[in-house]
């Protein structure tokens, strides 16, 4: 049974506007997906699809076996935790406690459960301390672990981040990357990560890329990386370091296509020591 | 980065800032109707103690708590000087000149109002200067639920006040970003004739709604995806909580109020007339 | 223009619990025909600085009762000069000064609010000239800048720029700000929420406005690649203060210092590093460009050895 299940899906935003024509993918329990594409290639549409705040028009979408219908969309967005991109659009309550608390009001989860899940999400989160904390005065990165807190307290199985980096700065951009790969590590809470960023990418089990509504290429994240070609056709930028690999093979220096900087590092001295 | 404080919330911890905020409005209720039963200074004197005691436990410096009342000093001033011009008392005159007259009754008559226009404003700006917006909200959702059984939608009026709450200091900064992003590009919005002042926001006014319907979609989405689906089954994990701190408040509103009422009902034959009562 | 800032202090919320001081003692001087990088974590000051240079942000000091205080205490000593403005004058013309100096804020998409696309850009123009501009007038300048930000004008003008793509409204507000030739372009992150390929064409798009439209370019940027990439020069902020004001082939050697303050250093550093520890000194100014071309040249070197 796998986590998430798209199934011949298609969806579109009304005559003339953006389409999904088809699309399938298959996320298992645990695995740690990352989905890119250029801006308007679809990658919202498909979180949007995952809990049900668009409804696809054809084809079946499951999770953990549970088919999101009319039926069982609220035991489905249970399961399926979505943040967004902007951190300031996400919170309802002016306190970060009132606002982790949301989820579990809304779901009729009793007084003490509800504070043993902010205790749960805020210490996942590293937020801990600021439960009292007024929302308006975090760093752009807090509120966003906040946001991330706020669907932990839904006691989600899979946890769906739309851009969430985006808007962020290199040290908000770390700090969620950081609470994301622990609770996939630690919490085998199945992550599906939507982004611009290739270090962050690269960070997944498996990546695909999606370009029109479709799902175009799919693999690790090295293997399509390594695909030059294809990415530019798809308008995605390829990563500087393989830029960089691309143009010293180009020169004349037998380096491999690599993604990782120790490795560039290690055939760059060692083609420079034995051409001496 | 500018940083808006929203309110005026005074950020200490004290007796009063410690109150439950239902008890802290009720108190306000309280406190206004025993302005208004007042008819005389004498117990106008005893609100005017208990506010004084409020402010003293609240540790709002007293700078702060005049500068509410400045506020309205314009309104005190006019209150005072049409009473004074107009009253008609059946004393003389002390002064009296085409429409106007000055009667000792008139002169005693504007102190009573202003001193209730004072007390009024003080005790008002002091439930803001010691409740944060959020705790008020709070208060007033408590305080509204029995409008539940006549089919008020309480719930989703503290939810709207909850996220205006959020939504303005976000929408205070967007808007001075906004300000200033056109400033940049020549705008002028303070000098002008009125029409041209109004035709200056424009440009500010159009991209704020934009953004604001704009967020608006994106937070509708985020409720989704946590699961709203509005007051079914919905439970609440803030609870108020009375202590002792309320019920020496309560204590002390209601014996307030009590006073009050007794002295307008027997003040005349205790004080006589110059302290009895003014109305 | 050039732009001098000496002993430049900001306080937001002065004498309040939210007291907050953005910027302590800056001085920093910016050259013109520079294409300078301003770095540092959000809340170092970096917006607040920029901000005072077409005076949205004023100088306590032109404050008549600051300068009063101050000339007692005989320490009347900040300097904000840009051009022939003096910033620390209240005599200041703001208006010529923001016609000089065209800032981009952050998501400048965000401010747009006209009918049209060429009513929008228009909007500065008409703002700041002292006449009546016939539509003549107003219709070649529009066409100019769109043309500059790479829009064409037949496709766009007319449109309502809501209809724009993400990108496309993006080159619309910039247009909308360099419609008045400023001499001076400063633009806050511009490059913020595009995808790499959009940020890519972006930074172009600001070299060919470097070369042709504005003398000087400032940007604001997190991207350590994008500032080591695209300046000539560049200042770090932290806490308010500037900690280094080098060129990028400078200021990237001094990677320990800037792991200290916790910002990142460009990859083509880390490569440097990282062939450093091998013990292979790669000596470039950390653009791409420069890195292949030091490492080729290397590989050269040490063949004919």
């Amino acid at each position: 049974m796998y986590a998430i299940e798209f199934k011949d899906v298609a969806f579109s935003y009304g005559e003339g506007g953006f389409r999904i024509p088809k699309l399938d993918l298959a996320v298992k329990e645990g695995e740690f997906v990352a989905v890119l594409g250029h801006n308007g290639s679809g990658k919202s549409t498909l979180a949007r699809l995952a809990n049900g705040i668009l409804e696809a028009e054809r084809g079946s979408i499951t999770v953990f076996g549970t088919p999101l219908d009319e039926k069982h969309l609220y035991e489905v967005r249970k399961q399926v935790g979505v943040v967004f991109q902007n951190p300031d659009n996400q919170t309802v309550a002016s306190i970060v406690e009132d606002d982790v608390a949301f989820g579990a009001e809304n779901v009729g989860a009793p007084r003490e459960e509800i504070a043993r899940r902010i205790d749960f999400a805020l210490s996942a989160v590293g937020m801990s301390e600021y439960r009292h904390a007024t929302v308006s005065r975090l760093s752009g990165g807090q509120k966003q672990r906040v946001a991330i807190a706020g669907v932990l307290a839904l006691k989600p199985k899979i946890m769906i981040l739309d851009e969430s980096t985006a808007m962020l700065d290199p040290r908000g951009r770390k700090e969620i990357v950081d609470v994301v790969l622990r609770l996939n590590r630690e919490e085998k809470m199945t992550v599906i990560l939507i982004t611009h960023f290739v270090e962050e990418a690269l960070l997944a089990d498996r990546a695909i890329v999606m370009n029109r509504g479709e799902i175009v290429m799919r693999g690790t994240p090295a293997e399509i990386f390594a695909r030059h070609e294809e990415l530019t056709t798809y308008n995605l930028a390829l990563p500087r370091i393989a830029v960089i690999a691309q143009r010293l093979s180009e020169g004349g220096m037998s380096v491999k296509s690599t993604l990782e900087i120790e490795k560039l590092a290690d055939e760059i001295a060692g083609e420079l020591s034995c051409g001496s | 980065m500018k940083d808006v404080s929203f309110g005026q919330y005074y950020p200490v911890k004290s007796f009063v800032h410690r109150l439950d905020p239902r008890l802290k409005l009720l108190f306000l209720i309280v406190f206004i109707a025993a302005i208004f039963v007042a008819d005389n200074f004498w117990s106008l004197g005893l609100c005017a103690l208990v506010l004084i005691l409020a402010v003293a436990f609240s540790r709002v410096p007293v700078g702060k708590v005049l500068r509410a009342v400045r506020g309205v000093i314009v309104l005190v001033v006019f209150t005072a000087a049409i009473n004074v011009l107009f009253y008609t008392g059946k004393s003389e005159p002390l002064w009296a000149w085409w429409i106007f007259s000055v009667t000792r009754e008139g002169i005693v008559f504007s102190v009573f109002l202003v001193a209730r226009l004072v007390l009024l404003v003080t005790c008002s700006s002091m439930l803001t200067y010691t409740t944060t917006p959020v705790a008020l909200t709070d208060g007033v959702e408590s305080l509204l639920t029995p409008l539940k059984w006549i089919k008020f939608p309480v719930h989703v009026l503290a939810l709207i006040m909850s996220i205006a709450l959020r939504f303005i200091p976000i929408l205070m900064d967007e808007t001075e970003r906004i300000k200033n992003a056109q400033k940049a590009r020549g705008a002028d919005f303070e000098s002008g004739s009125l029409f041209k002042r109004v035709k200056a926001i424009v440009p500010v006014l159009i991209p704020l709604l934009l953004s604001a319907f704009r967020r608006a979609d994106e937070l509708g989405d985020a409720m989704d995806a946590r699961c709203y689906m509005g007051d079914k089954k919905r439970t609440k994990y803030k609870k108020l909580v009375f202590t002792w701190r309320d019920l020496v408040a309560f204590l002390i509103g209601a014996l307030m109020l009590a006073a009050t009422i007794l002295l307008r009902i027997y003040g005349a034959d205790l004080f006589g007339v110059l302290l009895g009562p003014v109305i | 223009m050039r732009i001098v800032a000496e002993h430049l202090s900001y306080t937001y919320n002065p004498k309040s619990p939210f007291e907050t001081k953005a910027l302590d003692d800056v001085s920093l001087t910016i050259e013109e025909g520079e294409f300078f990088g301003i770095l540092g974590h959000t809340g170092s000051g970096k917006s607040t600085f920029v901000q005072h240079l077409n005076g949205l942000l004023r100088l306590p000091s032109s404050m008549k009762r600051y300068r009063e205080k101050r000339k007692k205490e005989g320490e009347c000593k900040t300097v904000l000069r840009v051009g022939d403005f003096d910033l620390a004058s209240k005599k200041t013309d703001f208006r010529a000064l923001r016609r000089s100096v065209g800032m981009v804020f952050q998501y400048p998409e965000y401010q747009l609010f006209a009918e049209t696309v060429k009513d929008d850009v228009a909007f500065g123009l008409k703002n700041f000239s002292d006449k009546k501009l016939s539509a003549d007038e107003i219709g070649r300048a529009v066409r100019d800048a769109l043309a500059a930000v790479g829009l064409d004008y037949g496709e766009v003008a007319n449109k309502s720029p809501f209809d724009l793509s993400g990108g496309q409204k993006r080159r619309a507000a910039i247009a909308g700000v360099i419609v008045t030739k400023p001499e001076v372009l400063i633009l806050d992150e511009p490059a913020a929420g595009l995808d790499p390929l959009g940020k890519r064409e972006l930074m172009e798009l600001l070299h060919r406005l470097h070369k042709s439209w504005c003398k000087t370019v400032v940007i604001v940027s997190h991207d350590m690649d994008e500032i080591a990439e695209n300046c000539t020069m560049s200042a770090v902020f932290a806490e308010g203060r500037v900690v280094f004001s080098l060129p990028p082939k400078e200021l990237f050697k001094r990677h320990e210092e800037l792991e200290r303050l916790g910002l990142d250093i460009p990859l083509t550093a880390k490569l440097c590093r990282a062939l450093g520890a091998r013990g292979v000194n790669v000596d470039c100014d950390f653009t791409v460009e420069g890195f292949v071309r030091a490492v080729l040249a290397l590989k050269e070197k040490g063949g004919r050895a």
